[in-house]
């Protein structure tokens, strides 16, 4: 008898003890959370469709919560009055018409009553007519490409590629207040006005999302689809891709850079410039170092996620290029993968991304990079002569 | 697998497993449907320990911002293999398991109705278990694509891709041939007296889930297939540049797996019926209406597919369509919670492990069912879509909802089948570690889905950095605690306090009417059927 108290007591030691342990992971933890900015909600909403998506969402939360508690109550009343080690005799009773359709009937009308405002958010979400502003996003692996449609900007292009250092991924140096929500050129769009973005993606599909103007949809290659947004504040709003593109996924942020109306025609026009400056002499004849020291720059930016900067690559899904057949074969060949693509794998057509210059600075890089020494000059005008083969 | 056997010897000397062969080939060779129940759940329970493992290094990776233990690639893998594993490897195999083990004792059968199918259909198991994990070592990994496989990225993976295709192929047919068995066998078996309408709750979710899978796994199967042909014999059933398209293979996916989720839930419906009568010491409330929801649920799930879909840019009345659709689904779902709670209402509760589990239950798969209608607001879904939110509501109805009601049963039947009471200390330390750590694990997901951070990736944004932490740690506790259920199990069949025929006072069904643990062979003529034994 004594034996068997001696043990609960330890048994009981024991429970305290863990308990302790745990309390007291629990008030560490609880202690971070004093010193860091917790977010338990959506993102404040910056746009009409937000804020009726913000409404929904709350109001859909308390019904939930009200459900939640009136079932647990009866739950929790059952546990503590209707015990067995109380004494408490079970009756007997299985069925009850009434109470079955009133249980069915009173969820029904909370339904009903919820789906209006879901309808007309909805519908609401979905109108992308009428627009003052096209943009044309397309998805690549792994990156976003923009293009201005419509308005004073339009023919304006270019590529939004993340900015975050590979230090600071790699954990070898601070990580900034952007961390992998940064980009070195955010899609640019005025104030106030009904933005319509068209989407594509030229690999597989990728997800264009912006948290706080509620927007997201998917870039499907091959098809276009199109979604809204008008935003009411200043600012710049970020978001990531929201579906599963392969390795660098996580890697492929959107940058909003939302502005008023005078500073948008001041960008629009700066664009303009230089583009009219970045518009090369296709016939310029580039010398060899000139051109590797161009081409490295666009290595870095467009190949190096797959092949990496030392040209090995991640084999066998991404093949080295150092000491590559095709990097080492002829030029023909070489230009024609960068232009064509290789269908099936991540080997995108670059030809639809690249200018003609940057194609042939970045081959004539890679075929006079790392063991490749090939000596040889490529120039635009070669790459123009192929593309339309 | 040796100690099961034996305990298999040591618990009965009489009319036991009779003159086959012996040690391994017993297994290989077995009918007996208790041999392959105690199979398929050791099966379940080895996959559940690698797709556990699985997830821990998506955790350890998500401790904290940066890439600190893995590539993103292999990150990629083991989310695709992790969910894999855990819905095909690890909870389906369960839940058929104890189909195996149970259906023939609650229905007075002698066995399965085919019984040498029964038996080639565990054993296309282990293959497909191999093919699927040992793809991580083949040149270019496994596949990185997400469970859902979406073209155009399951086009650009490796042979690893492949593997799975064939994976899915052979576990389908597994699949296929159990439900076969497990209609034939409740239509054809069940002990005289026993009415449709009389049979147990358990029963009756199988019946309704061996349809679902009937009618959906070769969806599937069809759908890895057009994969599996453009990847190699160049169709372009997905590929826009050849007339197909990539948004087709969603609509496949979603078509088998919407019921899939059903799949998976019906069983562990079924599992809960049964044990909160039994420790509530009363009759299931509504066994009527509860047939009756059970069966909406598995016809509705087939009408619900594209709510997985809200972003993929389907038309505007194809939404609201499915909105309403799955609003709709929500009325069975809510019927069925009603009527467990009622069933405890004035009842004479006593809490030991089986219904500590199926309380958690409860509790968690509402949970996870109220986010879901949250998420059937097809323009709240399209801010929630792809986020935390989505994994945290879809653990908690799968882990909670389907792991938790599997341990209910696992407790709840363990005396039955080794003919010992298992260490009740020790088996509500492990309710109280899983339900405390479940929720520190995946209920900050919420939070992070709300704030907008995507799943399936690698690395995250500073804001996110302190619910992940929390997550991590939850989850490390979480799949730390599940090794407890060895240590219960196996000291369940070594030894301890002799289980009675009936061990719960509370408990009705055939199967509480023959000995603990149950004899190789049961049922040889058919019982009588008591009322008395009747759900109804």
């Amino acid at each position: 008898m004594a034996h068997c108290t001696n043990r609960n007591r330890d048994r009981n030691r024991l429970r305290f003890g863990s308990m302790g342990l745990l309390i007291a992971g629990l008030l560490g933890m609880f202690s971070n959370i004093a010193s860091a900015a917790w977010e338990f909600g959506l993102q404040d909403p910056m746009t009409a469709t937000a804020r009726h998506v913000y409404e929904l969402h709350s109001l859909l939360l308390w019904v939930i919560v009200v459900i939640f508690i009136g079932v647990f109550a009866v739950v929790t009343w059952s546990i503590i009055f209707h015990r067995k080690s109380k004494g408490h005799k079970a009756a007997d009773f299985h069925d009850n018409t009434t109470v079955e359709i009133v249980w069915t009937i009173v969820p029904t009308l909370i339904l009903i009553a919820i789906a209006f405002p879901a309808t007309s958010t909805l519908v609401q979400m979905r109108d992308t007519s009428q627009p003052e502003l096209t943009i044309k996003a397309t998805g690549y692996q792994w990156k976003w490409g923009y293009e201005y449609v419509t308005g004073d900007a339009a023919g304006v292009k270019y590529m939004s590629v993340l900015s975050t250092p590979r230090e600071q991924i790699e954990n070898k140096s601070p990580k900034g207040e952007h961390y992998l929500l940064e980009v070195d050129r955010p899609l640019v769009v005025p104030v106030g006005k009904k933005v319509r973005m068209l989407l594509t993606a030229s690999d597989v599909i990728h997800t264009w999302s912006v948290p706080a103007f509620a927007v997201k949809a998917d870039a499907v290659p091959g098809f276009l689809r199109d979604t809204w947004f008008r935003a009411e504040k200043e600012g710049t709003y970020r978001g990531q891709c929201s579906e599963l593109c392969g390795k660098d996924h996580g890697f492929m942020p959107v940058v909003v850079e939302v502005v008023s109306v005078e500073k948008y025609a001041a960008w629009v026009a700066d664009q303009k410039k230089e583009m009219a400056a970045a518009a090369e002499d296709p016939a310029k004849i580039w010398k060899l170092d000139e051109l590797v020291a161009r081409g490295e720059k666009v290595y870095a930016a467009t190949c190096a996620a797959c092949h990496q900067p030392t040209g090995k690559g991640l084999p066998p899904v991404f093949p080295a290029l150092d000491g590559s057949k095709i990097v080492k074969g002829p030029k023909a060949a070489h230009l024609d993968m960068v232009l064509k693509g290789k269908a099936g794998t991540a080997m995108a057509a670059f030809g639809a991304q690249m200018s003609d210059t940057d194609i042939a600075a970045v081959v004539a890089y890679e075929r006079n990079a790392w063991s490749n020494k090939l000596g040889e000059v490529i120039q635009p005008a070669e790459v123009k002569a192929l593309r339309g083969k | 697998m040796q100690a099961t056997q034996h305990a298999g010897h040591a618990g009965h000397d009489d009319d036991s497993h009779s003159h086959g062969p012996t040690g391994l080939m017993r297994w290989i060779t077995t009918t007996n449907h208790k041999d392959i129940g105690t199979m398929y759940l050791w099966f379940s329970f080895v996959m559940f320990l690698v797709g556990g493992a699985m997830s821990l290094v998506i955790r350890a990776e998500l401790l904290s911002p940066g890439l600190q233990y893995v590539s993103p690639e292999f990150y990629n893998q083991m989310l695709t293999l992790h969910a894999l594993i855990m819905v095909f490897g690890a909870i389906m195999p369960a839940f058929v398991g104890f189909a195996n083990w149970m259906i023939p004792l609650m229905i007075g059968a002698p066995d399965m109705a085919f019984a040498r199918m029964n038996n080639w259909s565990f054993w296309l198991l282990p293959p497909a278990a191999i093919l699927l994990t040992s793809s991580i070592f083949v040149p270019g990994g496994a596949a990185g694509t997400g469970w859902t496989l979406y073209p155009p990225l399951s086009i650009q993976m490796g042979m690893g891709m492949d593997m799975a295709i064939f994976a899915v192929h052979i576990l389908g047919m597994s699949s296929i041939m159990g439900s076969i068995n497990i209609i034939t066998t409740i239509l054809n078996m069940r002990a005289p007296g026993m009415t449709l309408m009389k049979m147990p709750m358990f029963c009756w979710t199988w019946l309704v889930t061996a349809f679902l899978l009937i009618a959906s796994m070769p969806i599937l199967a069809g759908a890895v297939t057009m994969l599996l042909t453009d990847r190699h014999f160049g169709t372009s059933f997905f590929n826009a540049a050849g007339g197909g398209d990539p948004v087709l293979f969603q609509h496949i996916f979603w078509f088998f797996g919407h019921p899939e989720v059903y799949i998976i839930a019906l069983p562990a419906f079924g599992v809960v019926s049964h044990v909160i009568p039994a420790f509530s010491r009363k009759h299931l409330f509504g066994y009527t209406s509860m047939v009756y929801a059970i069966a909406a649920i598995g016809l509705i799930s087939f009408f619900v597919w594209a709510h997985h879909m809200y972003v993929t840019g389907i038309p505007l009345t194809g939404q609201l369509y499915f909105m309403y659709a799955t609003m709709l689904i929500a009325i069975p779902t809510g019927v069925k919670v009603f009527n467990w709670v009622t069933t405890m209402w004035r009842g004479s509760l006593s809490f030991e492990t089986p219904m500590l589990f199926a309380l958690g239950f409860l509790v968690l798969f509402t949970i996870g069912g109220l986010t879901g209608l949250v998420l059937a607001m097809t323009a709240v879904d399209i801010q929630l879509q792809d986020t935390y939110y989505v994994v945290a509501h879809f653990h908690y109805v799968m882990v909670a909802g389907a792991l938790f009601s599997a341990y209910a049963g696992l407790y709840f039947w363990l005396p039955k089948w080794t003919g010992h009471m298992y260490n009740e200390g020790l088996g509500k330390l492990h309710f109280w570690l899983s339900m405390i750590f479940f929720n520190i694990a995946f209920f900050p997901q919420h939070f992070l889905g709300l704030a907008g951070m995507p799943r399936r990736i690698p690395d995250y944004a500073q804001q996110f950095a302190d619910f992940n932490q929390i997550s991590t740690i939850g989850s490390f506790g979480f799949g730390i605690s599940q090794l407890l259920v060895l240590v219960v199990v196996f000291k369940a069949i070594k030894g301890g306090a002799k289980a009675e025929a009936r061990p719960w006072d509370g408990a009705r069904g055939l199967e509480w009417t023959v000995p603990s643990p149950a004899p190789h062979h049961t049922f040889e003529d058919p019982p009588a059927f008591d009322p008395a034994e009747a759900h109804a």
